[in-house]
């Protein structure tokens, strides 16, 4: 699709203009479930406008992460940093103590997620999904927010959906609303979560197309955990590939996917038969 | 049937008792029952073994010992309650119990994801509550909670054990003065039945109206 980086081939992270410092700052994260590990010491940043995604097999622990950033998991040990603030817990003495409510909602309100499962409130027509967010977290006057969401409904193809409820939508045009619904937050980050995983084949096209154009616009950092190793190729600045709780392998989507080092990488890939 | 007819103001006063009861009982017994449900679900670990106990204990005595408990001890302890308060406290309390249930059961099959998409949002817990969960969780609470409220009109019918002036209580008394107990209990037991049949058509319109499948 559209890469127009001109780094020199060995960068791992590609410079952004931006803040200065890494949107999201992934330092040394555990987590476990009881007595099974299942994040054994992350460590990852993102900068501001990145598209990177992660890889993996089942079980390796890149959904838990992924859900950790905007802490719909917590974790035992480590920290998470979007836009340099800390999520989930403050800090005193160097320990972590569980955040208050309203901190939690704050930080998630800057990076906004697409889930699976699309999860679209189904009692409410596409349009009150989309413009439900600006109105209720960020007090949006309804009309505006009804206004911005028809723009954003249009932009993902639905315009004529507005008024539908989801469970008259297909699995493909749901989730283009869910996307919506996401970037009606005009968060920081955006988070994918397998979102092509529980569609039928034939509607994963126009969903990916969404997010391609989301990636080539580079305006949001968007974090992507995904199975679509054609997406990767295409639209990443940087794959990430987990397995068994850890980081095996990063680096720009040529070499990872194109040109595997380790043999857990190489077995992963095998199944994908990618070129 | 002339002592009905002659006897049907009286009658109809028992019913305001009746009605006064339920509306108190059933408005009262939906708030404890909406956040009963709620703190079992969500509450902390103290608070859901607390409504746990009392949901359990509840459910578990029958409705008129209830009654005579709350009826019978305050005034051991120098409390006095009319039969009218005992009456009202204990059916709340009932139907409390029964709300908490069908409330924590339904907010309970509201599907994960749909607060795992309001938290993402931003939204904090009553909002979450508010706007999302309840609302899909009405079509599975309105049935049952008509049934409960049913069922509080007809115990409101053991006030009659406390001298409370209801329905039953009065044609009692008016049976007992004219001796013409079939017609009398009849005519109650159809007012009874009016009443019922109004709150369980209120029911099905109110499922009706929250409905958004189409």
């Amino acid at each position: 699709m559209t890469d127009t980086h001109t780094q020199p081939d060995h960068a791992a992270t590609p410079a952004f203009p931006g803040t200065g410092h890494p949107m999201v700052r992934i330092e040394d994260v555990h987590k476990r479930y009881g007595n099974l590990e299942v994040l054994k010491g992350i460590n990852l940043e993102v900068e501001s406008g990145e598209v990177v995604c992660i890889i993996g097999a089942s079980g390796s622990g890149k959904t838990t992460l992924l859900r950790c950033i905007n802490f719909l998991e917590t974790y035992e040990s480590g920290r998470i940093y979007v836009d340099n603030e800390l999520v989930g817990y403050r800090e005193r003495d160097g320990r972590l103590i569980p955040a208050r409510e309203k901190d939690i909602a704050r930080v998630r309100a800057e990076t906004a997620m697409v889930f699976q499962q699309f999860n679209l409130f189904p009692h409410m027509t596409a349009l009150a999904n989309v413009a439900f967010g600006p109105i209720k977290v960020r007090s949006v006057a309804r009309d505006e927010a009804n206004r911005k969401a028809r723009e954003l409904l249009a932009r993902v193809g639905l315009s004529d959906k507005a008024d539908i409820y989801p469970v008259q939508l297909s699995g493909g045009q749901q989730q283009r609303v869910a996307i919506a619904r996401a970037l009606a937050m005009e968060p920081k980050v955006m988070l994918f979560d397998e979102v092509t995983s529980a569609l039928d084949p034939e509607l994963v096209g126009e969903v990916l197309a969404v997010m391609e154009d989301l990636a080539a616009s580079h305006g949001v950092t968007m974090i992507v955990v995904t199975h679509e190793m054609m997406f990767a190729r295409e639209a990443a600045d940087r794959v990430v590939f987990m397995d068994d709780g850890i980081i095996v392998e990063e680096g720009r989507p040529e070499e990872i996917i194109g040109n595997p080092r380790s043999n857990r990488l190489r077995a992963f890939l095998r199944r994908f038969h990618t070129a | 049937m002339n002592p009905v007819i002659e006897e049907f103001p009286l009658l109809l006063q028992g019913v305001a008792v009746t009605l006064q009861i339920s509306v108190l009982v059933i408005i009262s017994g939906s708030i404890f029952g909406l956040f009963g449900g709620l703190g079992l679900l969500y509450g902390p670990s103290w608070l859901r073994a607390l409504l746990r106990g009392y949901v359990d204990i509840v459910r578990g005595l029958p409705l008129l010992i209830t009654i005579f408990i709350i009826f019978y001890i305050p005034p051991a302890l120098d409390i006095e309650v009319s039969g009218f308060a005992a009456v009202t406290v204990a059916l709340s309390i009932f139907a409390g119990a029964h709300i908490s249930e069908i409330v924590r059961g339904a907010v309970a099959s509201v599907s994960r994801g749909q607060n795992d998409a309001a938290k993402a949002l931003g939204l904090t817990f009553w909002p979450r509550i508010w706007n999302v969960i309840l609302p899909q969780a009405l079509p599975a609470i309105i049935p049952p909670w008509t049934n409960t409220a049913v069922e509080m009109v007809k115990g409101s019918s053991l006030a009659y054990l406390v001298s409370v002036s209801e329905l039953l209580f009065q044609t009692y008394k008016v049976v007992g003065r004219t001796g013409a107990a079939m017609p009398l209990y009849i005519a109650a037991a159809l007012l009874y039945f009016a009443i019922n049949l109004a709150l369980s058509r209120a029911g099905v319109l109110l499922e009706r109206r929250i409905r958004y499948t189409t």
